[in-house]
């Protein structure tokens, strides 16, 4: 099948204003939920779905959420993993302490609770940008994980803050199946990609960009820069505390704090980088990249390499790569995967004339 | 270029005087505009043109002096307030959204008059869905007027300087403002570009009835095109009038234009 635009001429702005405007990007889409929906769950074994579909979805949702604060509203965060840990303890607090409480509703009031913290730490972005305001995420990143650890109410009690996330079940039905919690995980994490694919295609999208672009000739336009502002670093927060909750229901079960930590932030930052700044289907890129590069580097020495290297080596290869990987996305295409993605597309569509 | 008509005056400022620190941008400046004029302010480098623009939409704030609006004084007011009220502009340094097509730089104008919430533009339903259609329209009548449906998909980094002026412009139109300000929209264009410039802003103000505040270099164009000129120099204002009055001027002949710049 070509890849072509030629020939699908837009007689509506309606048709060039459709989510997806190329009939073949609209279909590879649907072919995609297909396979995610139908064909993985059967075909995929159980370690798949548990330890590398699951987490895949839901870093992905996390890096969806930052990359709407840093790659649309251009706003710098190293605070995703503890928006991501409000999302996690607010929905078991919500599970535990209303009765028959859905659990859909229990996540919803977890992102919120994420997104009400993520207002209050992004108040500083009124004054602030760049540097300054990493660092006052930052400074969210370590209060929050020490706030939870420190007031036991948020654990329930429970030594050094660990939670154990409760059942999940929807209308009577349990999710205890790896097949069930990937569907429950994978729907959720398309409802939200959706919206934010709306969000970036629509006014607010604009808004956000605008203020990253060029904050004095946005005001001058009409927009109003702190609720821009403030509203990204909610709907951001929204999204990673979502994922967090999901996190430690549908993937951990059982978490604590300190597994929320600046590490985390910067794993989730380093999807945005390495799959594209300001693109939907670049955090999904990132998170694919930074969930499997591990697994790939293993095989890759133990079947390759063993004995090659030293094990100090091999043991830190993993960071090497990473390292190597940051500097070159961040130096010669800093819009990431998304873009070189982009461009063979571009080459596709012209295939196979080179110019 | 008398003769066209302008009514009465929907801006006037008064006494205006404007420090930065030390600094003294403007000095005790009055002046007016007329509805459906075309007004230039002239003036050499670091006179206060541009202070001056900024005061009008209220990127900055004078420390003295008062500024009626449509005969109502305005206390301090936020540049978005001043956007919702019809006054647009464009930058004496390209301010374009760089990451953004031109279509998108372009929709951006219309972002006063989009009411749709976030939630609907989420679920891109109803009144979004409805509204994006709609100024979609409004957008493309810009794009056709100002000639550049070529270069709609485009991002606007990609453009040459003199395209990005257009779409600045373009940006500014789309928000159908009553009230124009540019600033020095030609500087760095050959004379095929400042002719198709001054043919585009000469249209606006007839077609659209937009008065039109203009900061510009080119003494012919400022000549040829405007009604009525300020002429500024170090922040205080030393001529007002018709082009003919301020060119025979004897305190703006010696201050500017006796100078070649
Ligand atoms: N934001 C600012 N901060 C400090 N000084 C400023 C600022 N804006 C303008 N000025 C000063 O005000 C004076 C007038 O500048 P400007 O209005 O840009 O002049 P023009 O547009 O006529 O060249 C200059 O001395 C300039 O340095
Ligand atoms: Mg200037």
């Amino acid at each position: 099948m070509f890849y072509r635009e030629a020939g699908q001429f837009k007689t509506t702005y309606a048709a060039d204003q459709q989510i997806f405007p190329i009939r073949q990007d609209r279909l590879g889409m649907l072919l995609l939920l297909a396979v995610a929906f139908f064909f993985v769950p059967a075909l995929l074994s159980e370690y798949w779905l548990k330890a590398i579909l699951i987490p895949f979805l839901i870093f992905s949702l996390a890096a969806l959420g930052l990359n709407i604060l840093t790659g649309y509203a251009g706003q710098l965060s190293l605070g995703s993993a503890a928006f991501m840990a409000v999302g996690a303890f607010a929905s078991y607090n919500f599970m535990l302490r209303i009765d028959g409480m859905p659990i859909l509703l229990a996540f919803i009031g977890g992102g919120v609770a994420a997104a009400l913290v993520g207002i209050a730490f992004g108040l500083p972005s009124l004054r602030i940008k760049g540097f300054y305001l990493a660092v006052a995420t930052l400074a969210a990143q370590f209060f929050i994980v020490w706030l939870l650890t420190k007031v036991g109410w948020f654990s329930d009690y429970s030594s050094s803050g660990v939670i154990t996330a409760q059942d999940m079940e929807i209308l009577g039905y349990r999710f205890v199946s790896p097949e069930a919690k990937y569907l429950l995980v994978l729907s959720i994490v398309v409802v939200l990609a959706l919206l934010a694919k709306n969000m970036v295609r629509s006014s607010v999208g604009r808004a956000w960009m605008a203020v990253r672009d060029m904050d004095v000739a946005a005001e001058v336009i009409g927009i109003r820069i702190m609720h821009t502002k403030l509203l990204a670093f909610a709907v951001s927060s929204f999204y990673c505390g979502v994922a967090g909750a999901l996190y430690a229901f549908a993937y951990l079960g059982t978490v604590e704090p300190e597994g929320f930590s600046l590490d985390l932030s910067f794993k989730i930052l380093f999807m945005v980088i390495i799959g594209g700044v300001g693109s939907i289907a670049g955090a999904f890129l990132g998170a694919a990249f930074i969930v499997l590069l591990p697994i790939a580097l293993d095989v890759v020495v133990q079947q390759w390499l063993s004995g090659l290297l030293a094990p100090s080596v091999s043991s830190n290869l993993q960071l090497i790569v990473f390292g190597g990987l940051i500097i070159f996305f961040l130096i010669v295409e800093p819009h990431g995967l998304a873009r070189l993605w982009q461009i063979g597309k571009e080459k596709l569509r012209l295939w196979p004339f080179p110019h | 270029m008398s003769g066209r008509t302008s009514g009465d005056v929907i801006l006037d400022l008064q006494n205006i005087s404007l420090r930065f620190g030390g600094v003294k941008a403007l000095t005790d400046i009055s002046f007016n505009v007329r509805e459906h004029e075309i007004r230039a302010i002239i003036g050499p480098n670091g006179a206060g043109k541009s202070s001056m623009l900024n005061v009008i939409n209220g990127v900055y704030h004078p420390q003295e002096g008062r500024i009626v609006f449509h005969g109502e004084e305005r206390r301090k007011m936020e540049p978005h307030k001043a956007a919702a009220q019809g006054i647009a502009r464009t930058f004496q340094n390209i301010a374009l959204f760089k990451g953004m097509s031109v279509l998108d730089n372009i929709m951006t104008g219309r972002i006063t008059k989009m009411h749709a919430s976030f939630l609907e533009q989420a679920i891109h339903f109803g009144r979004a869905r409805r509204e994006e259609l709609e100024h979609r329209q409004k957008v493309e009548e810009v794009i056709d007027f100002l000639e550049i449906q070529h270069i709609r998909k485009t991002p606007v980094g990609r453009l040459p300087y003199g395209l990005q002026k257009r779409v600045e412009l373009a940006r500014a139109l789309a928000a159908e403002p009553t009230m124009l300000l540019l600033d020095e929209p030609m500087a760095g264009m050959n004379v095929e570009e400042k002719q198709d410039m001054c043919r585009f802003i000469l249209d606006v103000n007839d077609q659209f009835g937009t008065t039109i505040v203009l900061i510009e270099h080119d003494m012919g164009v400022v000549m040829d095109i405007s009604d009525r000129v300020v002429v500024l120099d170090y922040g205080k204002k030393i001529g007002d009038g018709t082009p003919d009055e301020v060119r025979s001027n004897p305190e703006v002949i010696s201050a500017y234009l006796g100078v070649s710049h």
